[in-house]
């Protein structure tokens, strides 16, 4: 997935200033930066969430396979499934656990039928590292499970209609410490198979599971590179001054 | 000193850290300076407080390297942060070698005896005062994270090559025309491979504070002496 001299516009407010990243299913890619930088509004451009805001306005350009997304022909619902997201706080629909991964096949039509259904949401639990806590549950509601265990449901959910890329939006800044290295390890098992851009305000987050890490102040890119080179010697002072602790 | 940092306790425990690299450096400067003045001027007593001081250098390491690991768990230190942290923790096992030689000279000292006349005897001083300024400067550069003066430091290594190659032909030379003196012309000559070795440390301090200031190593040099053994 690639972005090219993007800008976004919140009404007059200019959000996001000619940001260019290109991101890949090798490696995970974290955005950092203080709040209001912009890294969200970002990451929402990739599947076009913005589309919500009335006022937000996208220019540039964004690819998927080299298709522009923002294009009038691209299906949005489809863009969703190829490019999926997970909030901050998990949002299980109020449905059983089953229902939760089946639901975007089903509307998808990835499923031939029940038995079909039936692998793919065992295997999308799998993946998600949750099948094991829940496989004699699955009748349950999804939200009588705990927050990491939520959380994970939802990263099965977008894994169950096959994207290509997965947003994470501070996926484990509601969860405890033990949920969180749950999820960090989902993360990297999931690397390689999917592209993956995680949002986080948790440095030694982004350090422990991406291997890019992209640095955002004030609406601009700063800083893209290597992860292990970002939190070792930054190239430019600014990200420097966040990463050790001296901004503002 | 760049910017502060938001959490103004992990300024002190830098702060902290450089005090104690500073004090452990001050007291090797002080060890060598006296191990050659005890030596110059045979004075057995202060060759003996030179070794007794060594503990607290050792002591100091131990203290640093305390801290240091404190510090790594208990603040994460990032980019330059983490490389000055790092480097303190390599610096002080190699201040604290260079003391063990200061010390391993004023144990020579009582074996040397009075043999004044000895000529080399005269370039050791002027030697151990070039290594010594190494030392000092090196580890004001680590202070000031200072990258040029930690390079004048390491260009500086090759006259204290200079000085060992010279006090060596000297030495075997005098012990050729004079073998009564073959004993104390040894301890010299290990006097002398230890001020030589603190130059060569004073040089690894050196670069490690280069990389600390600036991220990147320096490239390898071409040792310009070739040193006699």
């Amino acid at each position: 997935m690639s972005a090219r001299n993007v800008n976004v516009f919140y009404g007059e407010k200019q959000a996001i200033n000619n940001v260019s990243i290109d991101v890949d299913t090798d490696n995970v890619t974290a955005f950092i930066g203080p709040s209001g930088c912009g890294k969200s509004t970002f990451l929402r451009t990739l599947n076009r969430m913005n589309d919500t805001v009335a006022s937000a306005r996208v220019e540039g350009e964004i690819t998927l396979d080299g298709e522009d997304i923002y294009s009038s022909g691209m299906d949005v619902v489809q863009l969703r499934a190829r490019v999926g997201m997970v909030f901050q706080k998990p949002n299980p629909f109020p449905k059983s656990i089953y229902d939760n991964i089946a639901y975007g096949p089903r509307i998808h039509g990835l499923a031939a039928g029940k038995a079909d259904l039936d692998i793919i949401v065992e295997s999308s639990l799998r993946r998600a590292g949750l099948w094991e806590e829940v496989k004699d549950r699955l009748k349950e509601s999804g939200t009588a499970l705990s927050g990491g265990q939520q959380q994970r449901l939802c990263i099965g959910r977008a894994i169950a209609v096959e994207p290509e890329v997965i947003l994470m939006d501070e996926p484990c800044s509601a969860l405890d410490p033990i949920a969180t290295a749950k999820i960090e390890e989902l993360i990297h098992e999931l690397r390689g198979r999917y592209a993956i851009v995680i949002v986080t305000h948790n440095m030694q987050q982004a350090a422990r599971v991406s291997q890019r890490t992209a640095f955002f102040h004030l609406g601009n890119l700063v800083e893209y590179g290597v992860t292990s080179e970002i939190f070792t010697n930054p190239r430019e002072d600014r990200t420097k001054d966040y990463i050790t602790g001296r901004y503002g | 000193m760049a910017e502060q940092h938001t959490v103004k306790a992990f300024d002190d425990d830098i702060n902290r850290l450089r005090g104690l690299i500073a004090e452990m450096g001050g007291r090797v400067e002080t060890a060598l300076e006296q191990a050659m003045t005890a030596l110059v001027e045979q004075d057995y007593k202060k060759a003996k407080a030179v070794v007794l001081n060594d503990e607290r250098i050792d002591a100091l390491e131990s203290e640093v390297e305390k801290l240091v690991v404190e510090t790594i768990a208990l603040r994460a230190p990032m980019a330059d942060d983490l490389r000055e942290v790092i480097a303190a923790l390599k610096i002080v096992g190699v201040v604290e070698r260079i003391g063990d030689y200061a010390k391993n000279i004023a144990k020579r000292v009582p074996k040397i005896g009075d043999h004044r006349t000895i000529e080399p005897l005269s370039l050791l001083p002027a030697m151990a005062q070039i290594a010594g300024e190494m030392v000092a400067d090196a580890l004001n550069a680590f202070a000031a994270r200072n990258a040029m003066l930690a390079e004048a430091v390491i260009a500086r290594d090759n006259v204290v090559d200079s000085f060992y190659n010279s006090i060596f032909r000297t030495l075997v030379t005098y012990m050729v025309e004079n073998p009564k003196t073959i004993s104390e012309c040894a301890h010299l000559l290990f006097i002398a491979k230890n001020i030589e070795r603190i130059g060569d440390h004073a040089t690894n301090v050196a670069e490690m504070v280069y990389y600390a200031a600036t991220g990147n190593y320096l490239p390898e040099r071409d040792r310009e002496t070739e040193i006699e053994s």
